[in-house]
């Protein structure tokens, strides 16, 4: 298992690197609560209103706070050409690919872990009982979503003006993730359980399962120097 | 080398000739010969450009997915100037689609636009690609441009198929087929006159289109002769 345990000590410098500088999961953990306040401002609604809503606006706030750890994903291997350095040493590609993946996959899971609190407590919603299948929904739709970030955030590194590309050609991508993150989310709010959203759930492992195995596949041609 | 360009000129201008042909035929054929709709009536007929386009739209995403994968094989830069083509004229048809539908949408569903699904998966697209093209104008490197862009066509199409199942799990409006039907054959369920204009319609469709991708892939290949010739003036 070279190809996993490459990944994982890269993995492990990204996580390193990100402990000593702590900028993105900072960043993205205070974007996260910023717009838990803009959307109680925005949406001024009772609780079973908002209760409705809550997978739609914790969607978004996820997807606004990934695109932001996406666009500083590959900024370490920008700065001072070390990606060139990667790129010589002798490592299987679909490793880094694996490990871009995990990493904003654990940055995102550390803001997921605050951020459905908090949404909770600051609209008194009442169904705690509903979060940890809520969570695991949630979970899924990330994992999708760094998948195919992580390939958009390799593909749009050298474009200019990649911060505002980077979204651009990954939304309309991810609308499957979207749609069917949000359904089962309901359906777990609605029901306590994903039985009746089977096929939106399968559909969310399916994307993940496709494009994790193309990403392995394709990244070598993605990250060429 | 002359003559051979002589040759290619001479057979892009037959097809652009039979492609006229065919479309002005397709016209005619759908705004006169073919009956109006029993239900619709005349607003129907925007159907013989509509189902065209979109057919087209999709064989030009077709041709993306399958340039982009033979340009990562290869590496030959007539690959990326197909996939190139071929998506600047699938958004072309895409956005041209969309167009022709709200017409017809609005008279027939008393609206320009509806989140139904067949609408929102053809907006997709048109979103997908045209990020495409923006991907493309805002990487400088040519051969960074080029995998870059090789890599959002063969995912993108790839993705495809999912965001279709989605949206149509998602809702459903639009009116089913009723051509491409799996319970009964075309000529069963519609007016011959009708098939026969949509046919000559879809065949002057698919002649512009060639017609336009040839035109397209070798402005492609002018732009790069010209960048070629500088590089080697030093200008």
């Amino acid at each position: 298992m070279n190809l996993l345990r490459q990944a994982y000590l890269l993995l492990c410098k990204d996580l390193l690197l990100e402990l000593r500088r702590r900028d993105s999961l900072l960043t993205m953990f205070f974007f996260g609560t910023l717009l838990l306040f803009v959307f109680h401002f925005a949406f001024d609604l009772p609780p079973d209103k908002i209760g409705e809503l809550a997978p739609a606006l914790l969607w978004l706030a996820f997807l606004f706070t990934g695109t932001l750890g996406l666009a500083q994903l590959f900024q370490a291997e920008r700065d001072n050409h070390c990606l060139d350095a990667l790129l010589l040493s002798p490592l299987d590609r679909g490793a880094l690919f694996l490990a871009k993946t995990g990493f904003n996959f654990i940055l995102m899971f550390l803001v997921e872990l605050v951020v459905i609190p908090l949404f909770w407590i600051l609209f008194n919603l009442p169904a705690w009982n509903l979060i940890p299948q809520l969570f695991l929904v949630t979970l899924l739709g990330t994992l999708g979503f760094c998948v195919l970030g992580t390939i958009t955030a390799a593909i749009t590194l050298r474009a200019r003006g990649r911060e505002l590309l980077l979204p651009l050609v990954l939304f309309p991508l991810m609308i499957p993730v979207i749609l069917a993150t949000i359904r089962c989310m309901e359906t777990v709010l609605k029901t306590g359980g994903v039985a009746d959203a089977m096929g939106w759930l399968r559909m969310l492992i399916g994307f993940d399962v496709i494009f994790i195995t193309i990403g392995v596949l394709i990244f070598d041609s993605v990250i060429e120097s | 080398m002359a003559q051979s360009t002589n040759a290619l000129k001479k057979s892009k201008g037959i097809l652009g000739a039979l492609a006229l042909l065919a479309v002005a035929v397709g016209l005619w054929w759908s705004l006169l010969v073919a009956p109006p709709d029993a239900y619709q009536g005349e607003v129907q007929r925007i159907m013989y450009l509509h189902l065209p386009s979109i057919l087209t739209a999709y064989l030009s995403y077709f041709l993306v997915f399958i340039a982009s994968g033979m340009y990562l094989w290869k590496r030959e830069p007539k690959d990326d100037l197909l996939a190139h083509a071929a998506a600047e004229l699938g958004v072309l048809f895409t956005a041209l689609t969309i167009i022709e539908g709200s017409i017809w949408g609005k008279p027939t569903w008393g609206v320009w636009w509806t989140w139904d699904a067949r609408l929102t998966f053809t907006a997709v697209l048109l979103l997908i690609y045209a990020g495409y093209l923006v991907l493309r104008a805002s990487i400088d490197d040519q051969q960074r441009a080029a995998s870059a862009a090789a890599i959002l066509g063969i995912i993108g199409f790839l993705d495809i198929p999912l965001i279709h199942m989605s949206v149509y799990w998602w809702r459903t409006l639009h009116q089913p087929p009723s051509i491409l039907r799996p319970d009964k054959k075309p000529w069963e369920n519609v007016h011959p006159a009708m098939l026969t204009a949509l046919t000559i319609s879809f065949v002057g469709f698919l002649l512009l289109y060639f017609y336009l991708l040839s035109l397209r892939y070798r402005l492609g290949e002018m732009r790069q002769e010209i960048k070629a010739l500088r590089l080697e003036r030093g200008i």
